[in-house]
């Protein structure tokens, strides 16, 4: 069953251009040129009920344009769009009973007056029962920790703090699908790491499927075993997130520091059999570039541990952040 | 359904009630307008008995209950679309179970009330301490005049959410806005009751909805309307009330398909 199914999605934009001048202002007035952008490019992906999955891109590739069709806000210029078994524009009001959305950017509380008055007023929006309120949000205020926020204005919580709010108060009527747009946008790690925390318990729960945009790619490493890659409006990457690791990761390196001077040959000689290249970063300091996934560290270890004295040894792993920040200067060509 | 909207209008009040420390200052303006225009109109009237189907008395309760119904039928809904629209807040409208515009109606009566309530009913008060008012003298003219306040209410925060609409495709909708401001104290016979324009414009007001919103009520208020001429004040509004909901739920259905979310 699928929570989200989108086919050759496509969304355009006008994009108006001002004319140079006094003279070109005045034109303005009666006709505008313009361009027609398109900010989403005929992308089909389909996310199954209870998967968490990682939506990224850099500024502008149309994340949060495909969020704001798929939330029901924004109109697709053509292509097949079911969310929750609904057209989510078409249907709106009835469709938006059934997701939860967050928008690291923009508040859904009451600015002025106090937290729990905005869940009170989402409740009967959304018209959750009492028992139902109780026994779910009891649960959400406790793990987000945020009970002794609830009597406080939106306006003098910290961003953090705020931040939990807009989380529980997505949740109030405990959705299946739920939207995060860069929700930990400028948080500290702490708090950061408790919202992951409680978006894997809710999702371990209830089954609640999350798809998360963010910038902050350790949030998808902790979250989602997927993700979907975006560029220019289009998908260049949609899979596992450890393969993506292993197909642009470039395996494994070590960091090695020897007692006294080596040379490159050397090492060469010792190791000649494994699959491993060597490069020096000084005449102490040496990288060991494994080649293969298979061999092991202690491999290599007990070839050059006996002959030379090892300082210090680091194992280095690639980043994710280094791997799309590679495939995004380079160009993806694999998928 | 309507839990939720009673709620809307709560949180409103509620909202409101946090600044109320303006609206005291905003009695004192309203006070001194009032004042000025008692003045003028003394000053115009000097002596004659009767101008416009009102006497001086008369116009004086005009003046000042006019000025006083503003302060609940005013709201400033349509900035507040504008400004929802401009800085992309419209999103977070958009993902909950609501009509939009019913929801603004709604907030817009929570603060229409509370300023009925604290601004208003002791504005009045007040006024009446400073300026010979007649008060109706029935309950019946009290029950009309109610009504009638409700209907101007409406047909005022229709015609604001028209214009905060307009935002949708305008984008920018300031000057339009500022506009729509002075038409409607204009046209609606807050400055000037409608009795006093000349015949030509009257005729032309009278086929606008502007009158609908302070000019009848006003004139219910001050008893210078008869019982049958009341019954055809109430039919106009009411029309009006129906009529500006079509322009209305058409543009809305446009807007909704051509909503560009400003930023990100």
């Amino acid at each position: 069953m699928n929570s989200i199914e989108v086919k050759d999605l496509t969304k355009e934009f006008k994009s108006y251009r001002s004319r140079e001048g006094l003279g070109g202002a005045i034109r303005d007035l009666f006709t505008r040129e313009f361009n027609i952008v398109r900010a989403v490019d005929g992308i089909s992906f389909h996310v199954k009920k209870g998967e968490m999955v990682g939506y990224i891109g850099e500024n502008g590739a149309g994340k949060s344009t495909t969020i704001k069709m798929l939330t029901g806000i924004l109109k697709p210029t053509s292509g097949y769009i079911q969310v929750n078994g609904m057209d989510p524009h078409k249907q709106r009001e009835a469709f938006v009973r059934t997701i939860g959305v967050v928008f690291g950017q923009r508040s859904q509380l009451w600015w002025d007056i106090a937290v729990q008055e905005s869940f009170r007023l989402l409740k009967k929006v959304y018209k959750v029962s009492d028992e139902q309120y109780q026994s779910h949000m009891h649960e959400v205020i406790e793990i987000l920790e945020i009970e002794d926020l609830l009597n406080r204005p939106v306006r003098k919580l910290s961003l953090g703090q705020r931040m939990r709010c807009e989380l529980a108060a997505a949740l109030i009527h405990n959705p299946p699908l739920l939207f995060l747009d860069e929700p930990t946008i400028g948080l500290d790690v702490l708090v950061k790491l408790k919202i992951r925390e409680f978006l894997k318990e809710l999702n371990a729960r209830y089954g609640t499927t999350v798809l998360l945009t963010t910038h902050d790619l350790s949030d998808i490493e902790a979250l989602c075993q997927r993700v979907v890659m975006l560029d220019e409006g289009k998908i260049i990457y949609d899979g596992e997130l450890q393969e993506l690791r292993e197909n642009w990761g470039g395996g494994k390196s070590a960091a090695i520091e020897f007692a006294h001077r080596m040379e490159i040959e050397q090492l060469n000689v010792l190791t000649g059999h494994l699959p491993i290249r060597w490069e020096q970063e000084n005449p102490l300091k040496f990288k060991a570039i494994f080649e293969s996934n298979e061999m092991t560290v202690s491999e290599l270890l007990a070839c050059v541990a006996p002959h030379v004295e090892v300082k210090d040894f680091r194992i280095e792993e690639v980043s994710t952040e280094e791997i799309v920040q590679k495939i995004y200067q380079k160009g993806f060509t694999y998928a | 359904m309507p839990s939720m909207y009673l709620e809307m209008i709560r949180i409103r009040f509620l909202m409101m009630l946090a600044y109320r420390v303006n609206y005291y200052s905003g009695i004192i303006i309203y006070s001194i307008n009032i004042g000025a225009y008692y003045f003028l109109w003394d000053a115009i009237y000097s002596g004659q008995g009767s101008m416009g189907g009102l006497t001086p008395s008369q116009m004086t309760t005009y003046v000042a209950i006019s000025w006083m119904a503003r302060a609940f039928y005013f709201n400033n809904i349509d900035r507040e679309m504008a400004l929802e629209i401009k800085e992309g807040k419209v999103a977070i409208e958009m993902i909950r179970p609501y009509n939009y515009l019913a929801v603004k109606m709604m907030q817009a009566l929570g603060e229409g009330i509370f300023r009925l309530l604290f601004f208003s009913v002791p504005g009045m008060l007040i006024v009446a301490l400073f300026f010979p008012l007649t008060f109706p003298n029935s309950w019946e003219t009290w029950g009309w005049y109610s009504l009638s306040l409700s209907l101007s209410f409406l047909i005022n925060t229709e015609i604001n959410l028209i214009t905060g609409v307009l935002t949708f495709f305008l984008l920018n909708n300031e000057g339009l806005m500022r506009a729509k401001r002075v038409v409607v104290d204009l046209f609606s016979g807050l400055i000037l009751p409608i009795s006093f324009y000349p015949g030509w414009a009257q005729s032309i007001l009278h086929f606008l909805p502007f009158q609908a919103i302070s000019y009848l009520p006003g004139m219910i208020f001050t008893g210078a309307m008869g019982s049958e001429q009341i019954g055809g004040a109430i039919f106009i509004q009411l029309i009006w009330v129906v009529v500006l909901l079509l322009p209305l739920y058409l543009m809305w259905i446009k807007a909704k398909n051509a909503l560009v979310v400003q930023g990100g």
